[in-house]
């Protein structure tokens, strides 16, 4: 029953159904490291992604993962990481998560290095290590750490291939471009699976599973100027959102200081790990005015803003003054060719520049969502009692960049994520496994359940008149960029909400003109569009609810941190476009917990 | 485009090859007037996602817009090269712009083409690290500086697909013969010092076609978007495979 131009209605009666012990939406490095533990498990699973696995976002990662394996510094100890991250995340990120994530590290990348990531090495045959920015030794009192793994500059690419080849091994069964629309949820409020497309034919299918993990990535394309791959349409958020399902910490994004001016796909933070510098027009290393301690290898935030009051002061570069440079000229080509390989490839096919010559020209460009699914460690996500409490979801996972486990709180540090996808995405397999060992009990949807994760699958395909959903991203886009960028004010929010707003009226009426089956890649876009407007949305109305400065989120009318009343995740439903607030763990279960201090760098 | 004032921009010739298994046409090259800034060196896909707005009905394949994903492998006047990388001051021959899908693998649509072919040649490699070292979760195996640089150079490989459909002989054999990509691939774990199985993987190259079909004609280095050079990985297989057979 391929979709076509007919514009008939799917329907539960008709639509075929494959089983599975377990599905994991999306094939990036959380997705790949859950579907791993899986198919050593011996489950029935599938990977439901909608790109070729290593096509996946996590492909871009470059600097490394960040993690303290005592290679570069046999003294190194997890808790400096733990209280690096805890600072970093300017105190909102989950203790006991954080905890979990720094200790365990060390295991998952040893675990990754032996099935052949080709990390780059030390004199003495270890991993190589590098300094990235936020890390210190001996909790903030023993100066700059050298703590993030690399493979050159091209860590997630090693890392992705690696596990991919890894699932191959194990025979991991992908359902290759696939793309998932929505959820289905039975009378219990239980996920008993999906409904999703094979884009190749155009069939669509109700993918019925005992444990649904959302796996999909980012959703950077929100914004007009980001470092995110075209896929980034945070569909996994956008199918737990109309679900019923909130979302954490939504108004936190990461603006990565050194986007390439003019393009936005980025240069890593490596760059200033192996000593480049950001300067100013004057020529100004301006970083040790707002950072005295770790100038350029302050966290991202930090450095963000920095960049952004130099060029509103009027001390940017170039004719417009929009950007500052990046220096690694002084670092000589042996250095810079060696070790930042791909960045050199990057700067001298966007930037025009050869880096080991002359500085790349920079501006911060949107880069990762802190927010996302709440979940606990085990990858299980996590609703509100109407009491404020946590309820598990059953059936419900989610990991990596889509998920909220809150390690990053309101700032992840670099190379924190790669370890988040890591960590999660194994620790959600293992749970899977362990709770199908001991027996999972689902009810069977009914039609009506079926035929309501279909409403927008249908919707779009019969259209047949609306809006330009090409038009409508770009609206969107737009009003996020001018309205929720670096610095936020409430009178350009309520502006953004307003425009958001309208438009998610206008999603709600797009028109999809090819109604063709075979790779119709228009009718993945349009329903891309519908999980762009649930970020968006999700975004615009928790930054303006939180009424304070933290992390990344940073209000000219509420400039400072305000511990009494935002020390809290904020939670947000899209039914009732609420925000309530949710406690922040500090019960880590080995050290003790880290109290709020004044964060500087 | 309408914002932008007539001198500042100018006006590309596209060609698209077009084709809907459904539809009962022959292929065909559809023409598209793009209009483009005069001042700025687009690539080739952000033409392609131009001429996408116009007719939303074009298939082809894009993620990471920045040569690392491998999605978008086209045959791009000609030569194959990814969209997001190939600036059209390298592309465009007198104003003149033609996309055609990857050479020699079946066409979904339009620029869409199957990778199955493509894919299972890979898998065939074993591309993964096979190695009876003491391996456990407590630390790496460890590997010096020059044993992992005898990695650079295999290892970026991204799977874009430009240099098997570049390759003669991978569209002759595409069953048989494994195709730089795949060949590339298996010499990333011969050379890997922490391999063991180089035994094993030699035996299962040693036929008639899985390596010997490669003819050294090269068409894979000079298409190969990362600067790799699966000929000189092919050939340190040959030269494995002969002494291994004397």
């Amino acid at each position: 029953m391929a979709m076509n131009g007919k514009g008939t209605l799917l329907d539960a009666s008709t639509l075929p159904v494959k089983e599975f012990d377990g599905i994991i939406v999306g094939g990036g490095g959380s997705g790949m490291m859950a579907s791993l533990q899986l198919a050593k498990s011996g489950m029935t699973t599938a990977v439901v992604s909608k790109v070729f696995p290593t096509r996946s976002h996590t492909v871009s990662a470059q600097g490394g993962i960040t993690c303290s394996i005592q290679s570069a510094d046999p003294d190194d100890d997890w808790r400096w990481h733990m209280f690096d991250t805890v600072k970093g995340s300017d105190f909102i990120g989950d203790q006991d998560s954080i905890e979990y994530m720094c200790k365990e590290g060390p295991e998952a990348i040893f675990e990754l290095e032996n099935m052949g990531l080709p990390f780059s090495r030390t004199e003495e045959g270890k991993i190589y290590q590098r300094a990235f920015g936020g890390q210190s030794k001996d909790y903030g009192k023993g100066g700059q750490a050298e703590r993030t793994c690399a493979a050159a500059d091209r860590t997630g690419h090693a890392l992705l291939h690696t596990l991919f080849q890894a699932n191959v091994k194990a025979g991991t069964n992908f359902l290759s471009e696939w793309f998932a629309v929505d959820l289905v949820k039975n009378q219990s409020n239980q996920v008993v699976g999906v409904i999703a497309f094979e884009i190749e034919t155009g069939e669509p299918y109700f993918l019925k599973s005992k444990a649904t993990v959302l796996a999909t990535g980012g959703a950077g394309r929100i914004y007009q100027t980001t470092s995110n791959a075209l896929i980034n349409t945070g569909d996994g958020t956008g199918m737990a959102l109309r679900a019923g399902f909130p979302v954490q910490d939504m108004e936190m994004w990461q603006f990565h200081p050194t986007g390439i001016h003019g393009h936005g796909t980025l240069v890593t933070e490596g760059c200033r790990g192996e000593g480049g510098y950001l300067v100013n027009k004057d020529g100004e290393r301006f970083m040790e005015r707002y950072a005295p301690n770790y100038k350029d290898l302050a966290s991202r935030d930090v450095v963000a803003r920095s960049m952004f009051t130099e060029i509103l002061e009027g001390r940017g570069c170039g004719p417009d003054a929009d950007h500052v440079y990046l220096k690694l000229d002084h670092l000589g080509p042996e250095i810079v060719h060696k070790r930042l390989p791909g960045v050199t490839e990057l700067s001298k096919r966007f930037a025009h520049v050869d880096p080991s010559e002359h500085p790349i020209p920079v501006v911060p460009t949107c880069h990762y969502a802190m927010g996302g699914i709440p979940t606990n460690v085990h990858g299980q996500v996590i609703s509100q009692n109407p009491d404020g409490t946590d309820k598990i979801i059953d059936g419900l996972y989610a990991a990596g960049e889509a998920a909220c486990v809150s390690v990053h709180g309101g700032n992840r540090l670099g190379g924190n994520s790669l370890l988040d996808l890591i960590v999660f995405g194994r620790s959600a397999g293992l749970h899977i496994e362990e709770s199908f060992k001991s027996g999972i009990k689902m009810n069977d949807p009914s039609s009506d359940d079926i035929n309501y994760a279909l409403r927008n699958l249908n919707r779009v395909n019969v259209s047949q008149s609306g809006e330009n959903f090409v038009k409508v991203k770009k609206d969107l886009q737009k009003t996020m960029q001018m309205n929720f960028g670096v610095f936020r004010t409430e009178e350009l929010m309520v502006n953004g909400i307003k425009e958001v707003s309208d438009l998610r009226e206008k999603s709600q009426n797009i028109h999809l003109a090819d109604k063709s089956s075979q790779f119709n890649t228009a009718r993945v876009e349009a329903l891309e569009l519908l999980n762009l407007i649930e970020v968006a949305e999700a975004t615009a109305i928790s930054a303006n609810e939180r009424k304070e400065s933290r992390g990344a989120h940073s209000r000219e009318d509420y400039p400072e941190r305000d511990d009494d009343n935002w020390l809290k995740h904020s939670i947000y439903f899209s039914e009732n476009k609420q925000v309530s607030k949710r406690d922040v763990n500090f019960r880590p279960k080995q050290v003790q917990a880290f109290q709020p201090i004044v964060r500087t760098y | 485009m309408n914002s932008i004032a007539a001198s500042e921009i100018k006006t590309l010739k596209v060609s698209i090859y077009r084709y809907d298994p459904l539809k009962k046409e022959k292929p065909y090259m559809q023409d598209f007037d793009i209009d483009i800034p005069a001042e700025k060196d687009l690539m080739v896909l952000d033409v392609l996602m131009l001429a996408k707005e116009e007719d939303p009905s074009i298939s082809f394949r894009r993620s990471c817009r920045e040569g690392v994903c491998g999605s978008d492998g086209l045959n791009i006047n000609g030569k194959n090269g990814l969209g997001c990388i190939t600036p059209l001051s390298d592309a465009v021959k007198s104003n003149k712009l033609a996309i055609r899908p990857l050479p020699g693998l079946p066409v979904i649509k339009d620029l869409t083409v199957d990778m199955k072919q493509f894919v299972d040649q890979y898998k065939k490699v074993k591309p993964y690290l096979i190695t009876d070292k003491k391996v456990d979760t407590k630390q790496a195996i460890p590997q010096t500086i020059q044993e992992r640089e005898k990695l650079d150079g295999l290892y970026e490989c991204i799977m874009c697909g430009c240099c098997s459909t570049a390759c003669p002989s991978f569209w002759w054999n595409p069953d048989k013969f494994l195709g730089p990509a795949a060949l590339l691939q298996a010499y990333r774990f011969i050379a890997d010092s922490r391999d063991t199985a180089t035994d094993e993987r030699l035996e299962q190259l040693e036929d008639a076609f899985s390596v010997f079909r490669c003819h050294g004609i090269m068409n894979c280095v000079s298409v190969c978007p990362k600067g790799l050079n699966p000929t000189k990985a092919i050939g340190e297989i040959k030269k494995m495979l002969v002494k291994r057979a004397l």
